[in-house]
């Protein structure tokens, strides 16, 4: 009976049987997905480091004419765009080294024997699964000077988070920590999991102090998972631009990221913005790199 | 199998002729999202019975307004036939075809004799004095002021005040008195403070509030025909007004930094605050008792003069144009016809719109019907704008960053903060070759 049935089946058929050819699978799933990733990323890409060489204002009808590297000189000649990388340096640096700090510390609390440990690890992590207007909106409201909860609980009187020049940057930082510890949180558990029992076993024989375990044993064997933590969260920081635009508008507050809008969407400079847009993708190309060669040595060890 | 083609053809040409009809039957007017847009799209819904042409006005939040417009007209889109545009758009939008051409339409209908001068000023005319129009006036605006009669007119209060500052307490007549009232009434100690001012940088919302101080101070912010700015938004009238202007900051409840409309009118509302700067678009929320709890004490005044007896305010508002890359221009035409009728503007007056017909702004009826039409009415004389060239935007957030510091975190002084914003604009009108 099988043999009726495979004679009577057609040459396509019988091709599907023995499964697709590489050729076959090349052409039905890898040439569209390339394709999809040419038409919708590498082509805007390349078309906007063209503008990046134009004087162009999507606003007007005028033509783009070609000006070299002007824009790029105007702008890395520019005080306020050094003003507004070196305010995102700032919060890079408080807002990463804060998660990093209150994630692992959250991590190696977790990473003993409590009760309620999953259902914990679970309210820990609602933070990041809240989008970015709704826990602006929301902290906005927890700093509010009249009537939020935060100067109520720390006793801050009617002290001022968002509309202090000095202060705002802290408090968008203070929520981006709130929001994304619990990310390094989950990879440094993932971390911590994975170091062997048998060397905290024989540290312990060797009497090892608290100190030197966690330097010697944790944190190296750690490490590489925590540098893939903090080179995603480095790039998110440096792309910022939700929370601190919601939150407060501040000069003190512009990361690179609203001033790359205001220049593309309401100043209408596309040429320009282009070209700071290709400013910015370079140095977190060269904050990566140096992340990533920082990460295989530390693997190396 | 002629007679099958025929009947295919005809048909076919029966359901195109068709088909574009239904298209023209809809209008479509984008604004940003506040009451008048409200109010107008009541009206509409009157020329909808009339004409059976449906009107929608689209709506988006003022701090998307702008981007959202400029993002629909880049795209040579037609999703709208008209767009309330803000007045410092006309030079962009024109310059850059996203406008249709008005001036045969305005000279048609004399407009220039209908509409109060200001708003054909600065709401439908680019380049200044060119007689060339892009816009209709449809929502005047300008920024006035609301205050506590109950906190004013308490005898204890108007006691100590008199003892304090020599003279009564009563609306103020100049910046002085704007200025000492709000010192007066500015007890953090009691949840009372003095007064309410634009503070928010995002926009407008900050160099409007600015721009009360400077015109009344008899200062401008340029000479808008050459370009000139130096000596001009960094003249001394000018820094004085900056320093007024932060000085009252100081007197502003906790808090105050990012505040606009929304913040200006809960000052009332909430008891904050003794007197409140806002459009006068949004004074039909104060005198409404179920938005408004102090509705019956909230009393209204224009723009006080600065210490020369210069009294001007920032002009708010927007003219009605229509979108080049829109399919139906005939009937948004047909629309524009309806709008500028004596009756449909008496009308669009009637459910709150500030019109900018002369004879209405005139009647006693409009200067009656609310306790604020006549101080908005004297105020549409005494308006100006800030600059709309094409360029706008980038003076715009110029503006901000220089005087934003200054005026809410005391940063540097007066003088150096017009200084520098002085250099930022001369370079600009140089790169965009205005001189």
């Amino acid at each position: 009976m099988a043999t009726v049935v495979m004679t009577s089946l057609d040459s396509k058929s019988r091709a599907f049987s023995r499964g697709l050819s590489d050729i076959k699978i090349r052409n039905l799933f890898i040439v569209p997905t390339i394709l999809f990733l040419i038409i919708f990323n590498i082509f805007p890409l390349i078309y906007s480091l063209g503008y990046s060489f134009t004087d162009f204002r999507a606003s007007t009808n005028a033509p783009a004419n070609f000006v070299g590297l002007r824009n790029y000189r105007e702008l890395l000649n520019d005080p306020f765009i050094w003003s507004n990388f070196a305010i995102t340096a700032k919060y890079v640096i408080v807002s990463v080294a804060g998660q990093v700090i209150v994630g692992f510390g959250t991590a190696m609390l977790l990473n003993r024997d409590i009760p309620f440990k999953g259902l914990l690890t679970t309210l820990l992590l609602l933070p990041m699964m809240l989008s970015m207007a709704v826990v602006g909106l929301f902290w906005k409201l927890l700093y509010d000077p009249s009537f939020g909860i935060i100067n109520h609980a720390l006793g801050f009187g009617r002290f001022e988070w968002l509309s202090n020049p000095d202060m705002a940057l802290y408090a968008v930082a203070i929520t981006d920590i709130w929001m994304w510890s619990p990310f390094v949180m989950l990879l440094s558990l993932a971390g911590l999991s994975a170091v062997p029992k048998h060397l905290y076993e024989a540290a312990a024989i060797d009497r090892a102090g608290p100190f030197y375990t966690f330097f010697r044993i944790t944190l190296p064997l750690v490490a590489p998972i925590l540098m893939i933590a903090i080179i995603f969260r480095t790039m998110e920081a440096f792309k910022t631009f939700d929370l601190a635009y919601i939150l407060t508008s501040q000069p003190t507050t512009e990361v690179i990221s609203i001033r790359l809008y205001k220049m593309a969407f309401q100043e209408w400079q596309t040429g320009r913005s282009c070209a700071l847009a290709y400013i910015v993708l370079i140095m977190v190309l060269a904050i990566t790199n140096i992340y990533v060669k920082y990460l295989n040595k530390v693997k190396e060890r | 199998m002629r007679k099958t083609v025929t009947g295919l053809l005809a048909g076919v040409g029966l359901m195109w002729a068709c088909g574009t009809s239904a298209q023209a039957q809809e209008l479509t007017i984008f604004w940003a999202e506040w009451d008048p847009a409200n109010y107008l799209q009541e009206l509409v819904n009157e020329y909808e019975a009339q004409t059976g042409v449906k009107v929608t006005v689209e709506t988006t939040p003022w701090a998307d307004f702008q981007t959202k417009a400029f993002t629909e007209f880049n795209a040579k889109g037609s999703a709208y036939d008209m767009v309330v545009g803000d007045s410092q758009w006309i030079g962009a939008a024109s310059e850059a075809g996203h406008y249709v051409d008005l001036t045969d339409f305005f000279n048609k209908h004399k407009l220039n004799e209908v509409m109060a001068p200001a708003t054909v000023k600065y709401y439908a005319e680019y380049p200044s004095n060119s007689k060339k129009y892009w816009s209709i006036p449809a929502e005047g605006d300008a920024v006035g002021w609301s205050y506590r009669k109950d906190w004013f007119e308490d005898p204890k209060e108007m006691e100590a005040f008199k003892a304090k500052y020599g003279y009564d307490l009563a609306p103020p007549k100049d910046w002085k008195q704007l200025r000492d009232i709000a010192e007066f009434f500015h007890r953090p100690d009691q949840k009372r403070y003095g007064i309410a001012i634009y503070t928010d940088n995002s926009y407008d919302g900050l160099v409007m509030g600015v721009e009360n101080a400077i015109f009344s101070f008899g200062g401008e912010l340029g000479d808008y025909s050459t370009y000139k700015v130096d000596g001009v938004i960094n003249s001394e009238k000018n820094v004085k007004a900056l320093e007024t202007y932060r000085e009252l900051y100081g007197f502003t409840p906790p808090g105050w930094a990012k505040s606009f409309f929304v913040e200006n009118n809960q000052a009332i509302t909430e008891n904050l605050a003794a007197m409140s700067m806002n459009y006068f678009a949004f004074f039909p929320a104060l005198v409404n008792e179920a938005s408004n709890p102090n509705a019956k004490v909230t009393g209204f005044f224009a723009n006080p003069a600065g210490p020369d007896g210069h009294q001007f305010a920032a002009l708010g508002g927007q003219g009605i144009s229509i979108v080049s890359y829109s399919d139906n221009q005939e009937e948004a035409m047909k629309f524009l016809e309806w709008f500028i009728k004596d009756e449909t503007q008496k009308r669009w007056a009637e459910l709150g719109g500030y019109t900018a017909s002369a004879k209405v702004l005139e009647s006693p009826e409009f200067q009656n019907a609310t306790p604020y039409n006549k101080a908005f009415y004297e105020t549409m004389f005494k308006v100006k704008d800030f600059w709309a060239t094409p360029e706008y935007a980038e003076l715009l957030i110029q503006m901000n960053q220089r005087i934003y510091p200054y005026v809410t975190a005391g940063q540097g002084t007066a003088k150096e903060a017009l200084d520098a914003l002085a250099e930022d604009w001369n370079a600009t009108f140089k790169k965009y070759g205005r001189h």
